[in-house]
């Protein structure tokens, strides 16, 4: 028994030695072979994955960037129509809401014809030119100026910027422009104002932008310069070529209704993540960071804003509230994808209170009549933005410059504010005399204003033969 | 008969008809009204714009009743809108000839 017992031990020894190896080395061979077989699938699928990966980033950055487009019309559509509609004298509500309305059906259509390829297409430093007009070329797929989206995705995107930055300018002669003149102004206002502004800081090869080498490369995230300083010094200038309303400012002219203005600044206030955090072009972490300065910056404003109004009158109103914060999404705009939450929060309080003493102060000192303060608003809070852009932009959030690379003063770049000035000034330039010129061609032509007793009457009846509270019925 | 007219703070209205109510008077007409006493409305800053708001929301309410309850009327409503502040309002009493019920005719305190 014992000695079965070793003939076993000693034949599995053996056959331990002997076969072991032999088995072993087959099975390293097998082993082999299906490691490679295995690395090779892996691989196949990682290219295959690469595809997927491409797929969902694409689909992740087109939902979001159609998202975000929806976001800033919703600006116009309810949002400033509302709050511009509110502000103004019940017998204008319709007049004033028409005018942004009226943008989103004529700019769309001049978009798809000329004003995308003026924008955006090929072209010089300081605008673009034909290759693009009937929106030939732009199709599904990504170009240069973002490559995860299709091409109509920026398109339409950049559409609902071009539609709400001449509704802006509507604030500063409500009550008593004409609808003709007005289509005809904000017409040729941006094929010579916007578009060219647009090429100029976002456009291939254009004079400002910073990210396609421009030679003075500006810095606009969300369209500091070209939405707001343009829209709002052409206000300005459209205010005081108009004249004042009538009675103004003996007459008392009180917003006919805050609580209007107040939904239509909170539309805004959301609508603004789209314009901002969409400015990214997609869903990636700089998306998140312009969303974070967006909702700060506001904030932040409207604490501004109120604080002032607080210490000066002793309330805090609600309409001094929304027009802080709407302040604060003006000058955050520029600055939206280079700054950090915290100085969002300090470009934010400035413009509260800068804004405030514009629309209070500076405003009764040289007594123009910018009805709804659309300069007062977006040009001077667009420019304070565009130039503190240059102070606080940071290349941990955006190494637009290279990695690296210092972006703002504080950051030790001290040119980039010089740039930001130079930006500004060319647009204050342009749409100064630009406008200046197109006021001058509809005045001879259409002429600009409604006449005395249309003013009284107001702009629901005598433009549009209608009214918006009718209260016999 | 005598028509009671009270013009009243908004916020009192509920608490005028209810007291009115009570001493057993039902009709009673109803004004949405503006207008200012003595101490001329308030004023509301827009933007840094200051507006004088001279003629403020006020109810105004009529009613006709019989000459012996005028007075518990008045101050029914004396007690039931006071405030103690500026704006309470006022109370005017006239005379009434006549009142006609138009459903069927009837005249006199019994249409009332």
């Amino acid at each position: 028994m014992r000695v079965a017992v070793v003939k076993v031990f000693l034949g599995l020894l053996l056959t331990m030695f002997v076969a072991g190896p032999l088995l072993s080395g087959q099975l390293a061979e097998a082993q082999t072979a299906s490691q490679t077989d295995r690395i090779a699938a892996l691989e196949k699928q990682a290219a295959a994955n690469k595809d997927a990966i491409a797929a969902a980033q694409t689909s992740g950055d087109n939902a979001w960037m159609l998202v975000s487009s929806a976001l800033v019309l919703m600006m116009s559509g309810p949002g400033l129509a509302l709050f511009y509609g509110g502000l103004v004298r019940k017998k204008n509500v319709l007049g004033t809401m028409m005018q942004t309305f009226a943008m989103m059906a004529v700019i769309t259509v001049l978009w798809a014809v000329v004003l995308y390829s003026l924008a955006f297409g090929d072209g010089n430093a300081f605008i673009g030119g034909f290759h693009n007009i009937f929106l030939r070329g732009v199709g599904l797929t990504p170009d240069v100026y973002a490559p995860t989206i299709p091409s109509q995705t920026f398109m339409v995107y950049q559409l609902m910027f071009a539609i709400i930055t001449p509704a802006l300018i509507s604030g500063a002669f409500a009550e008593r422009m004409k609808f003709s003149a007005m289509l005809a102004f904000m017409v040729l206002w941006s094929l010579f104002i916007y578009g060219p502004m647009a090429h100029m800081v976002w456009g291939k090869g254009g004079l400002l932008n910073a990210a396609m080498g421009g030679r003075i490369p500006c810095l606009d995230f969300a369209g500091g310069t070209v939405v707001h300083v343009t829209s709002g010094v052409s206000a300005l200038v459209t205010a005081i070529y108009l004249g004042k309303r009538l009675g103004y400012p003996k007459e008392p002219m009180p917003p006919h209704s805050v609580v209007l203005s107040f939904i239509g600044a909170c539309l805004l206030w959301v609508g603004w993540f789209g314009f901002n955090a969409g400015s990214a072009l997609a869903a990636g972490t700089l998306a998140t960071s312009a969303f974070v300065a967006t909702h700060f910056g506001a904030a932040a404003a409207a604490i501004g804003w109120s604080g002032a109004e607080w210490i000066r009158q002793g309330k805090v109103s609600a309409l001094g509230a929304i027009s802080g914060a709407v302040a604060g999404l003006v000058a955050i705009t520029p600055a939206a994808g280079f700054v950090t939450p915290i100085s969002a929060i300090w470009i934010g309080l400035i413009a509260g209170v800068f804004c405030y003493l514009m629309v209070v102060k500076v405003k009764a000192l040289f007594g123009y009549d910018d009805s709804l303060d659309a300069f007062g608003v977006h040009g001077a809070g667009g420019t304070l933005g565009a130039v503190l852009t240059g102070f606080f932009a940071n290349s941990t959030i955006n190494p637009i410059f290279g990695a690296g690379k210092a972006t703002g003063l504080f950051e030790g770049n001290g040119h980039q504010v010089l740039n930001q000035i130079i930006g500004v000034a060319l647009a204050w330039s342009i749409s100064i005399v630009g406008t200046l010129i197109i006021l001058f061609v509809v005045d001879k032509t259409l002429g600009l204003r409604v006449s005395e007793d249309e003013e009284r009457d107001g702009l629901d009846l005598s433009q549009h033969g209608e009214e918006g509270y009718d209260w016999a019925h | 008969m005598q028509k009671i007219e009270a013009v009243i703070q908004p916020s009192k209205l509920d608490a005028v008809k209810d007291a009115l109510v009570e001493i057993g008077i039902n009709g009673m007409t109803i004004f949405e009204a503006r207008g200012h006493g003595r101490q001329k409305g308030h004023t509301e800053v827009y933007r840094g714009r200051e507006y004088s708001v001279d003629l403020l929301p006020k109810v105004k309410l009529e009613l006709v009743v019989a000459d012996e309850m005028v007075d518990r009327a008045v101050q029914a409503i004396i007690t039931s809108a006071r405030t103690g502040t500026i704006g309470d309002g006022k109370i005017f009493i006239s005379k009434i000839d006549e009142a006609i019920r138009i459903r069927n005719d009837e005249r006199g305190e019994i249409a009332l």
